[in-house]
């Protein structure tokens, strides 16, 4: 947390800030997704997607947000 | 089974799930979601395999797989492309199943960059850990029938032996082991990879595999819709002389028309 009260995180290995007390789901609707159709990892840890609108951006936070691509 | 049977109700069952066709195609490589879409369109596949990737989070509207092959409708086999460890495969397949709510994946674990060709010690592994979890995994592995055998007792609802490395075309390159695998195992077994044409599809299904996955040799064909259909009839036309069962070769010929009669 820093003075402007908002929470540096890091998304897909970038770094980003949320406002402090920022949901996931919120976070992932702010970047323009759908959290219905991604999975969310938060510290290597999956975050169940019913629990998405519940569980809070933490100070610190690395989350990979994937999806389904094309592939063999 | 007679073959007139065999054209209207042979299909075939994995993990549970029931399907018609035998053709199973990527959808990596193409030159565009349009024509991704049409290939699988024309290739008649009820299941497409799919990557998990980072979404980019720069520019969220950029075009999505989803939009253009519907998962309501078609089944999304998520894999491990690009997983090299146990470890790797095991956390991709867990966030494809956050993201699809589906247990049904596709496990490959690489052994190295330049053949691609599978890590068994790693994929076995693999599969162990995924079978406790829950997960269904149809297993891409070498064209070896007690790595086959061990991969269907560790708990895989399918085994991909492949046909040559990934991406090569260049066809089975051993039907021997292929068809051992086939008469040894007591779950589908779908040639997986190596194949570049539809002849390749053809020998697969005529050797008794249950299907076949491809992606290359559709994606990479100059005409990829075209090639989606020719691998279509070439799957059919292999299931169809398998269950009809082929004549025995002779080494010498022997004539078609009578020779009683002859002026």
């Amino acid at each position: 947390m820093t003075v402007d009260d908002t929470l540096s995180v890091r998304i897909n290995g970038e770094h980003r800030r949320v406002p402090g007390g920022t949901t996931i789901a919120e976070m992932v609707n702010q970047l323009g997704l759908d959290p219905l159709r991604v999975a969310v990892e938060r510290n290597l840890e999956i975050v169940p997607r019913g629990s998405l609108g519940q569980a809070c951006v933490e100070d610190g936070d690395d989350y990979e947000i994937v999806h389904f691509v094309g592939g063999g | 089974m007679t073959a007139q049977q065999g054209i209207s109700a042979d299909t075939w069952t994995v993990a549970g799930r029931t399907f018609t066709s035998r053709l199973i195609v990527g959808t990596g490589k193409y030159k565009s979601l349009e024509e991704n879409a049409a290939a699988v369109e024309a290739s008649g596949a009820e299941i497409v395999t799919v990557a998990v990737r980072r979404v980019n989070i720069s520019d969220p509207n950029q075009p999505r797989l989803t939009d253009f092959v519907d998962p309501k409708k078609i089944t999304y086999l998520p894999n491990t492309a690009g997983c090299f460890t146990a470890e790797d495969a095991i956390r991709t397949l867990r966030l494809a199943r956050e993201a699809g709510g589906w247990n049904l994946v596709k496990l490959e674990v690489l052994g190295e960059a330049k053949t691609l060709y599978p890590d068994m010690r790693e994929t076995l592994r693999a599969t162990d850990v995924l079978v406790k979890e829950g997960f269904e995994p149809m297993v891409y592995c070498v064209d070896d029938p007690i790595a086959a055998k061990q991969l269907e007792e560790a708990g895989a609802v399918a085994i991909m032996p492949l046909g040559a490395p990934i991406g090569s075309g260049l066809g089975i390159q051993n039907r021997v082991t292929i068809r051992l695998i086939v008469e040894g195992a007591g779950v589908p077994v779908l040639v997986d990879a190596g194949v570049g044409t539809a002849s390749d599809a053809s020998q697969a299904m005529e050797l008794g595999c249950d299907g076949v996955l491809m992606n290359t040799a559709i994606a990479e064909a100059k005409d990829a819709v075209l090639m989606a259909r020719a691998m279509k009839a070439a799957v059919e036309a292999g299931r169809l002389a398998y269950l009809a069962g082929r004549m025995q070769k002779r080494r010498y010929a022997d004539p078609s028309s009578p020779l009683a009669g002859l002026i």
